[in-house]
């Protein structure tokens, strides 16, 4: 099917439902549900609730044929080579620390480091911080300037001042746009003997991630970014790393066996997954899955990139204004900020709001590169397929005629 | 009315009692780590009477506004009627809708007063609970 930003528009109640208009420019957040995804959640409640992997009768069957199925919807989305490669968990910033708790806390020692950028999501941080605090692993980070851009060099020369035994990488930054040359860096990574952790929370929803062509050996991305509900991430592991780790969670369904003595852990990727799934949510993902897959990335990645360009050469025009990271748009996907001088970003935020448009203010999880560009907090603007270019047209003067009311006179 | 009413901008664009005491009784300083807005506030104490306030700081206009009108308000002020003020006092000074994500950004000032008063007689800083009353 070919895209056509009305139909796929129409496709969503939110954006159609609403009386007055709304552009909702926030979808690096999360993004709008389209109404087959919502359709195939109220169905799976309605008439196929039962616990997955517990019951004899023919429904559990159901269910829990349902939700293997939608493990493999991921598996085909990712291009795995088994479903057990997939886990659920409850999001993107699960899928992390159940590296960090599981493959890091066994496999990383005294001396051992744990190379990052400043262009992490906290949830591609914190966790290895936390790790740190209770061990003497080092964190290491990738030198950028102020351009973000995330070079294969630099990442070489890091790797050559530390043990590095993971490589954390984000498929594309939240904040600034930015994609790190994933595949190269990967190689680098694997040649210098690190294992690499791809987040790809914002990346696999503007372009087509397939992790055996990257070689990564764990990807992590939360349902809620890709037009499909919350409460459902997904950990890509690599077979044979997930079957040496002990488990995260531990509970009901993970185990094998549970004696007074002890316990076993189940296989994979029941291994993974303590208690009650979020089923209904896995449901809600394949649907999200299938939704997107019925139209060409070429299509979906060229209506993007004309958005991003528009708004590139609209904010450039805004004096004061500075987009954040790099000054090629070519080089900018799914989002940008800004910063304008003398205004906060929550009070353009708050104002813009109020006219409706749906824009993040703040440090967007990313206070290190925050830090690193040297302001405390920016504006950002992000897109989702749904959005058009007279969005973005509406949305300019909107904004700098909230940077006049805020500015002194 | 709405939040940025003309008397918010203006006192968020010609801020009163901003800078530096030459000898301040007190200084203390609060942020607002979720985005970035810092108020530094600086008084200077004689008996139980605050004679001045000066402030320092950077941020949104609501949490910026909010402090030069605080500020206007606490010269002269006895210092156990400025530790009494309630967040409602500074709904009432600011005078516009204060929704719930900009609760923080308002009475940044109000918290940053409580804890340079609570410095001032060498006892332990408030949390945001205790200053917004929860
Ligand atoms: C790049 C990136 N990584 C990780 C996350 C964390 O996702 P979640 O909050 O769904 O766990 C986000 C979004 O919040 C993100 O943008």
């Amino acid at each position: 099917m070919s895209m056509d930003t009305e139909v796929i528009r129409r496709q969503f109640p939110f954006l159609t439902a609403r009386g007055s208009p709304c552009a909702y420019l926030d979808s690096a957040a999360t993004a709008q549900k389209p109404q087959s995804v919502i359709d195939a959640m109220r169905q799976q409640e309605e008439m196929h609730t039962a616990n997955v992997h517990r019951g004899m009768y023919p429904l559990a069957e159901e269910a829990t044929a349902i939700y293997e199925a939608a493990r493999q919807s991921v598996q085909s989305f990712l291009g795995a080579q088994a479903p057990q490669e997939i886990i659920f968990t409850k999001n993107c910033t699960e899928a992390v620390n159940l590296v960090a708790k599981s493959w890091g806390k066994a496999n990383l020692r005294k001396g051992d480091a744990v190379v990052l950028s400043p262009l992490e999501h906290h949830s591609a941080i914190v966790p290895w911080m936390q790790l740190a605090e209770h061990s003497e692993i080092t964190l290491a980070w990738v030198n950028m300037d102020a351009s973000c851009a995330y070079t294969v060099e630099s990442l070489r020369t890091t790797l050559d001042t530390v043990q590095a035994k993971l490589v954390c990488i984000t498929g594309q930054s939240n904040v600034v746009g930015v994609r790190p040359p994933l595949k190269e860096s990967i190689e680098v990574a694997h040649n210098a003997g690190a294992l690499v952790l791809v987040d790809a929370a914002q990346l696999c929803v503007h372009h087509p991630v397939n992790v055996r062509e990257l070689g990564c050996d764990f990807l992590a991305f939360s349902g809620h970014k890709l037009y499909g509900p919350t409460g459902i991430g997904v950990l890509y592991g690599r077979r044979e790393l997930l079957e040496g780790m002990s488990p995260f969670l531990t509970g009901g369904s993970m185990i094998r066996e549970v004696t007074r003595k002890g316990f076993s852990s189940a296989e994979l990727p029941q291994k993974f997954e303590a208690g009650t799934p979020p089923i209904t949510q896995a449901v809600g993902l394949a649907a999200a899955i299938k939704w997107l897959g019925q139209y060409p990335w070429g299509e979906i990645e060229a209506h993007e990139r004309t958005l991003i360009e528009t708004t590139f050469a609209g904010l450039q025009s805004i004096p004061r204004l500075r987009i954040l990271g790099s000054d090629d748009p070519g080089a900018i996907s799914g989002c940008m900020s800004f910063v304008v001088e003398g205004v906060h970003p929550h009070d353009l935020t708050a104002i813009l709001g109020d006219q409706g448009f749906c824009l993040r203010g703040g440090h967007h999880c990313a206070q290190p590169l925050h830090e690193h560009l040297g302001v405390p907090a920016s504006t950002r603007i992000s897109f989702g397929m749904y959005n058009t270019i007279a969005e973005v047209q509406a949305f300019l003067p909107a904004l700098e005629k909230a940077i006049h009311l805020l500015s002194k006179s | 009315m709405d939040l940025y009413a003309e008397h918010i901008l203006d006192h968020y664009h010609h801020p009163l009692g901003k800078g530096k005491l030459a000898t301040p009784t007190v200084v203390h300083e609060e942020r607002n780590e979720s985005c970035g807005d810092d108020l530094a506030i600086e008084l200077t104490v004689e008996g139980d009477i605050i004679m001045a306030v000066r402030w320092q700081g950077e941020g949104c206009a609501v949490s910026q506004a909010a402090m030069s009108m605080l500020s206007e308000k606490l010269e002269h002020m006895r210092t156990e009627d400025a530790a009494a003020l309630k967040p409602n006092d500074i709904r009432e000074m600011l005078r516009v809708p204060i929704g719930p994500r900009r609760t923080k950004c308002a009475l940044l000032s109000l918290h940053a007063l409580k804890n340079a008063l609570l410095k001032l007689h060498h006892k332990p800083s408030q949390s945001w609970a205790e200053t917004l009353g929860e």
